[in-house]
């Protein structure tokens, strides 16, 4: 049984020019209740790694420099 | 981050909470009070900073006990009934008389509460017959004073480590419990004295409407954990067809809620603007009256503030869309509905365990301790019935305090290695295959049929072919489940205590024949309530293991209940007028 990857649209988004996870940061990543977030090898910056969302905020309210976006996951919105 | 690797590591402690959300962090800062030389650990799954049912915050207290408002015996009273009587009082009597106290350390914490211009607590009132609920200007406040106190009183925290089952000794007594990291798939055993659960409510147990499965009411980090812990250590669990379903706004799925709103003259009505219910406080008698409207000709059911003035609705958005879940504004602003304009359409939640708000949880007396020696439970995951936040709080600081007295006169006891031997096995053995079914598909089609087959109203036929294909989907875990991380495998333990979950709701909901608790046990074929055979607890424990349940009776009341008082809460439904 081979694993597919089917495409989602993800909720939480990121400004990879206010993001300092390359200085060091790693608020949003620390504060996920549901620990989705990453940060990248080829970027340096946050993103969302896994499609499990709760949209509750953390990760936007935290952030020191604004960088992070939640939206509404597209099937609830 | 997230490969898996190897390690195993034991830690001694004097009492071990798991879970850091609202219960947790207030049981262990209150046995660190209790034994300021006790060591303390407190397990998190995430991060106690930010985890929980209130990981964002809490607009209000639902259910505060507040001298001049309301006595304890009114509301020991008030929440028998809710319960249709079958509540054993003396938890409940502890909380009412104790949640004062716990108001004024919260506010002492930096907790602010709404006053009035005398300068008293503002309460609300919600309920069907009393007025307990009290608004937190600054609710978004809650986990950092919390987390401040913590750090204070040297509470050992260790976040991101998840607990998959407890450790028990001979003779019964909790020994601690084994605990995986997830983000690297290390073991941790930790040895305690006694062992405080607070892993919150059964949440990711129905599948939401949306089909998303993380668009739970509840946070969906609560997926049950604390029940599956507690099943698999031989606790008693108390009347899990007791389910949780809240009235929400439709797909966002969030309160929608008439605790802030209702106060100002919201309040919720069918789809011509009228009123059809008497209290919006969440009950499964309002439920099943919701669910009524909902299925008839003039459904759906809507949340109605429109009739209020815009600066009465900007208090509201206020509070709505900045504290519990904030990204309600988001949702609303998305759909182009302003509460000035129009209803907001409401629909019912998914299924799920939660004593917060029904009474389904694992059983505890009035000293938060479980029918397992040494092991105690707090939060949405114990029985005291309907004890939201405040409960949390509350029962959280019982739990502490008896678990450090306690701990303080006993030595730990010794766990049997091979129990860990045979953990570290189930948890690994989707690690080592190369190929097979993701968590992810598994807990998906779990939370269907839970869906399909369990969620009220309740026919035993379907009950019995969700129990079927639980078995079904019990095998394809065992057999082929396939994890790829550390991450994967946080989630593959949860899918596991979500269908240990739906397996206890089945069994428990076809144990009870009779209804009782409104839309949250209604069973078709057994539409009466029964008092005759069925006022008592119904009582789900692993005995050699396999599933049992029994019948345990009602406590003697404390408070007593007059007959005529009785039915308060089955006259939900607005009388017609002529």
């Amino acid at each position: 049984m081979p694993i597919a990857h089917t495409p989602t649209a993800v909720p939480v988004v990121v400004d990879e020019a206010k993001c300092i996870a390359d200085k060091g940061c790693t608020v949003c990543v620390d504060v996920c209740p549901l620990d989705v977030l990453r940060i990248s090898d080829l970027t340096g910056k946050a993103y969302m790694k896994y499609d499990e969302c709760w949209y509750c905020m953390p990760c936007e309210t935290d952030c020191p420099t604004g960088a992070v976006t939640v939206n509404i996951p597209y099937l609830l919105r | 981050m997230d490969e898996i690797k190897s390690g195993l590591t034991e830690v001694v402690c004097d009492i071990l909470v798991i879970g850091g959300g609202t219960a947790g962090p207030m049981a262990a800062y209150k046995a660190k009070r209790h034994s300021p030389g006790a060591r303390v650990v407190l397990l998190e799954k995430a991060n106690v900073k930010r985890s929980g049912a209130i990981a964002m915050g809490m607009d209000g207290l639902n259910n505060a006990v507040v001298p001049g408002y309301a006595t304890p015996e009114q509301y020991t009273k008030e929440i028998t009934i809710a319960n249709d009587g079958i509540c054993d009082q003396a938890p409940v009597y502890k909380y009412a008389s104790r949640c004062f106290e716990i108001i004024q350390e919260l506010d002492g914490f930096g907790i602010k509460f709404q006053k009035n211009e005398n300068g008293d607590f503002d309460v609300k009132k919600v309920h069907h017959l009393g007025s307990y609920v009290l608004p937190m200007p600054n609710g978004d406040t809650v986990k950092k004073a919390l987390y401040r106190q913590l750090r204070r009183e040297k509470v050992l925290i260790s976040n991101r480590y998840m607990a998959t089952r407890l450790l028990t000794g001979r003779d019964g007594q909790i020994a601690g419990a084994i605990a995986v990291n997830t983000r690297s798939a290390e073991f941790l055993v930790l040895r305690a004295k006694t062992v405080i659960l607070c892993a919150g409510a059964a949440g990711r147990l129905g599948l939401p409407q949306s089909g998303y499965l993380w668009g739970t009411y509840e946070n969906a980090t609560n997926s049950g954990d604390g029940y599956a812990m507690a099943y698999h250590a031989g606790a008693a669990l108390a009347n899990l067809e007791c389910y949780q379903i809240n009235p929400l706004i439709k797909d966002y799925n969030g309160p929608a809620c008439a605790y802030v709103a209702g106060p100002f003259g919201a309040y919720t009505t069918n789809s011509e603007g009228n009123r059809f219910i008497e209290c919006d406080y969440w009950s499964g008698q309002m439920m099943q009256e919701f669910y009524n409207e909902l299925q008839s000709g003039k459904g759906p059911v809507f949340l109605k503030l429109n009739h209020l003035h815009s600066d009465t609705i900007g208090k509201i958005e206020a509070v709505l869309h900045q504290v519990e879940r904030p990204s309600r504004g988001r949702f609303h602003e998305n759909r182009g509905t302003n509460y000035r304009e129009r209803m907001i359409e409401m629909h019912i939640s998914e299924i799920g365990f939660c004593s917060g708000h029904s009474a389904s949880g694992v059983y505890v007396d009035e000293f938060a301790h479980t029918t397992v020696p040494g092991l105690y439970a707090a939060g949405d995951m114990a029985s005291v019935p309907h004890n939201y936040m405040l409960g949390a709080f509350t029962n959280g600081a019982v739990a502490g305090e008896h678990a450090a007295e306690v701990a303080a006169n006993i030595d730990l006891a010794d766990y049997d290695a091979a129990d860990v031997d045979r953990e570290q096995q189930r948890v690994l053995a989707a690690t080592r295959r190369e190929d097979g079914i993701p968590p992810n598909q598994l807990e998906y089609k779990t939370r269907r049929f839970v869906n399909d087959y369990l969620q009220p109203p309740k026919v035993t036929a379907k009950m019995k072919l969700g129990q079927a294909r639980f078995a079904e989907i019990r095998e394809d875990m065992e057999s082929a489940m396939v994890v790829r991380d550390a991450h994967e495998l946080m989630r593959s333990l949860e899918a596991a205590s979500i269908l240990d979950c739906a397996e206890m709701a089945a069994f428990a909901s076809l144990f009870r024949t009779e209804s009782r608790w409104g839309l949250y046990h209604h069973r078709v074929e057994y539409p009466e309530k029964n008092d005759d055979d069925w006022f008592c607890h119904s009582v789900l424990r692993k005995r050699d293991g396999r599933m049992t349940a029994e019948k345990r009776p009602v406590a003697p009341y404390i408070v007593p209940i007059d007959e005529s008082e009785r039915a308060a809460y089955d006259r939900q439904r607005i009388r017609q007028h002529a």
